[in-house]
């Protein structure tokens, strides 16, 4: 082989390796084409993923970011509005939702960790297995289905009101496995050399994973937690089956009434009336923003309280 | 204070399969004692038994009995956190609490075990800082987390804390082998110190470690991979490393092997 084969234009001959004096320069052209083909793919693949996410924000910023500029929007309810009126906020729907996220969060959160907890410090044998397994299979309960459950149970068989605390019910139920796993894989990421060190010290066992263990994955843990709320927040279907919307403000959790983002924006889905819709892109906006905020609080929490090392 | 520890026909398992053979031989209060062998031969596994620390492995059980003074650590009604109390340990990989500050990790040992009494605590932490030969180097930063220190000064910070507990008995499991010679020398120096207090038992992969810090010498060994380790023969540091009586001791120490 010459040079002039190794040359742009130059055909490809047949597979025979170059000939040793051609020199670690040499590069087969095929493998070069193969190179910029795949690089290509790579790159459409990621523009492919990145439009929708890239239009979702725009259509949300565009259409629903004006209202969120208002300061009424933060600090009046719907109360009084038809769809008809501009004006009005979403400050009903936006305690709803933070106050349901914190209720299920104070029921969620503790069983989640003492799960954990259980399955990595003390879990051996058939009973961990059948925990690990059961809190998978929770974690693939379609949020619909949960919300079914409860209200089989609260409703149907306990025969309560539909009320703001059956919803956080199902959010527990889809909360719970989120946290358990998170938990879980921060728990094993605990060095055992420093539980060594604590039972070393004629420190027991609960007291080494209270005061040890679980400090040191403190900040994992928390930022598990914050993951696992901003995905709850966003659940529909309790909603939809167990907590009835309301204009107003509603803060009580057995009232009968609960106003939140996601229902908010389904409840006027289908206007066409032009403050009406803005109210409905508001809301949207509203969601992704809280969800947004709470992520980056996650992974400030992760960063700024991680143990130095 | 320090005790004296009493092996007698010691068989260590990690569930079915037996780790350490019929291990028998006394550790004297007040001195050095080093463990040495091949790897796997179970020098660490027979150091963690003595506080208890090897049944924290699933499925690891022991055989035999294991007296400080005249106390059978494997007692019917033993409580295993009781004893770690009186036999600490220093491990191979520095490990200081990464959550806890420089203070906090010394008085840990104290603090877990419920000492709340502030004043107490800081006398113990400076006092154990002091054995360390630690003291100088971080009283200006007590409340500084532990992982601003050199790994050296790490080590002396677990040792510290260990002793801040006040044990009977202090277990090294090759303190020396994470740290470079300088710091190596410094530890070396506190193993001295620190014999006129306590019992020490120290396991080293470094033979010229042994010879230079320990009173006596356990010599362990494997008959063969897979089978469990046996103590060879066990003396005076001087005698072993000058004349030791078994042909398998003198191969080692001689580097025919190990």
């Amino acid at each position: 082989m010459s040079a002039a084969d190794l040359t742009a234009g130059a055909t490809l001959k047949a597979t025979r390796p170059p000939a040793p004096e051609a020199g670690f320069n040499h590069r087969s052209r095929a493998r070069a084409v193969r190179n910029h083909v795949a690089r290509v793919v790579m790159w459409a693949s990621f523009a492919i993923a990145m439009v929708p996410l890239v239009w979702i924000l725009w259509s949300v910023v565009t259409k629903g970011g004006a209202l969120l500029l208002d300061s009424e929007w933060w600090t009046h309810s719907q109360r009084g509005i038809t769809n008809r009126m501009v004006g009005g906020g979403a400050v009903h729907a936006i305690e709803g939702t933070l106050i349901e996220a914190l209720a299920t969060a104070l029921m969620a959160v503790p069983v989640g960790v003492m799960t954990a907890i259980y399955l990595v410090e003390y879990g051996r044998g058939r009973l961990a297995s059948v925990v690990s397994f059961t809190v998978d299979i929770l974690t693939g309960i379609p949020s619909i289905v949960a919300a079914l459950f409860i209200y089989a149970v609260w409703v149907t068989t306990f025969g309560f009101q539909r009320v703001g605390f059956a919803v956080c019910l199902a959010l527990v139920l889809l909360m719970i496995p989120v946290i358990v796993r998170s938990t879980e894989e921060m728990l094993k990421l605990v060095p055992n050399d420093l539980r060594e060190a604590s039972y070393a010290l004629g420190v027991p066992k609960w007291k080494t994973i209270a005061q040890v263990v679980v400090p040191t994955a403190f900040s994992g843990i928390v930022t598990g937690i914050l993951l696992g709320l901003a995905r709850i927040m966003g659940e529909t279907a309790p909603l939809l089956i167990l907590g009835p919307y309301t204009k107003d403000i509603a803060t009580d959790l057995f009232g009968g009434l609960v106003p939140t983002l996601p229902t908010m924006i389904n409840q006027d889905r289908t206007e066409v009336l032009q403050p009406a819709v803005d109210r409905v892109w508001g809301a949207a906006m509203t969601l992704i923003l809280l969800i947004l905020l709470l992520n980056i609080a996650g992974r400030l929490v992760s960063r700024l309280g991680a143990p130095k090392t | 204070m320090a005790k004296r520890i009493d092996v007698k026909d010691l068989n260590i398992f990690y569930g079915a399969f037996k780790a350490v053979e019929d291990i028998t031989m006394t550790v004297e209060p007040r001195s050095v004692t080093a463990f040495i062998g091949p790897s796997g031969c179970g020098k660490s596994t027979l150091l963690r038994t003595f506080n208890r620390m090897h049944e924290v492995i699933a499925g690891a059980t022991v055989e035999g009995s294991v007296h400080l003074d005249d106390a059978d650590i494997y007692g019917a009604n033993v409580d295993p956190v009781a004893v770690r109390r009186t036999v600490g340990m220093v491990f191979q990989r520095p490990n200081p609490f990464p959550t806890m500050t420089i203070g906090d990790n010394v008085a840990a040992g104290l603090r877990l075990n419920g000492v709340k009494d502030k004043k107490m605590l800081a006398e113990k932490v400076e006092a154990s800082l002091r054995k360390a030969n630690l003291w100088d180097e971080v009283k200006d930063r007590l409340k500084k987390p532990g992982a601003g220190l050199s790994g050296g000064q790490q080590q002396r910070l677990c040792i510290a804390r260990a002793i801040a507990v006040e044990p009977q008995v202090l277990l090294m499991d090759e303190p020396c082998s994470a740290l470079d010679p300088i710091s190596t020398l410094a530890i070396e120096d506190l193993i001295s110190e620190l014999k006129s207090t306590y019992t020490i038992v120290i396991v080293t992969h470094n033979m010229q470690q042994a010879a230079r810090v320990s009173d006596r010498t356990a010599f362990f060994n494997l008959a063969a991979t897979g089978k469990p380790g046996r103590l060879i023969e066990m003396d005076d540091t001087q005698k072993m490393f000058s004349n030791p009586t078994q042909r398998t001791t003198e191969d080692y120490i001689s580097g025919r092997f190990g």
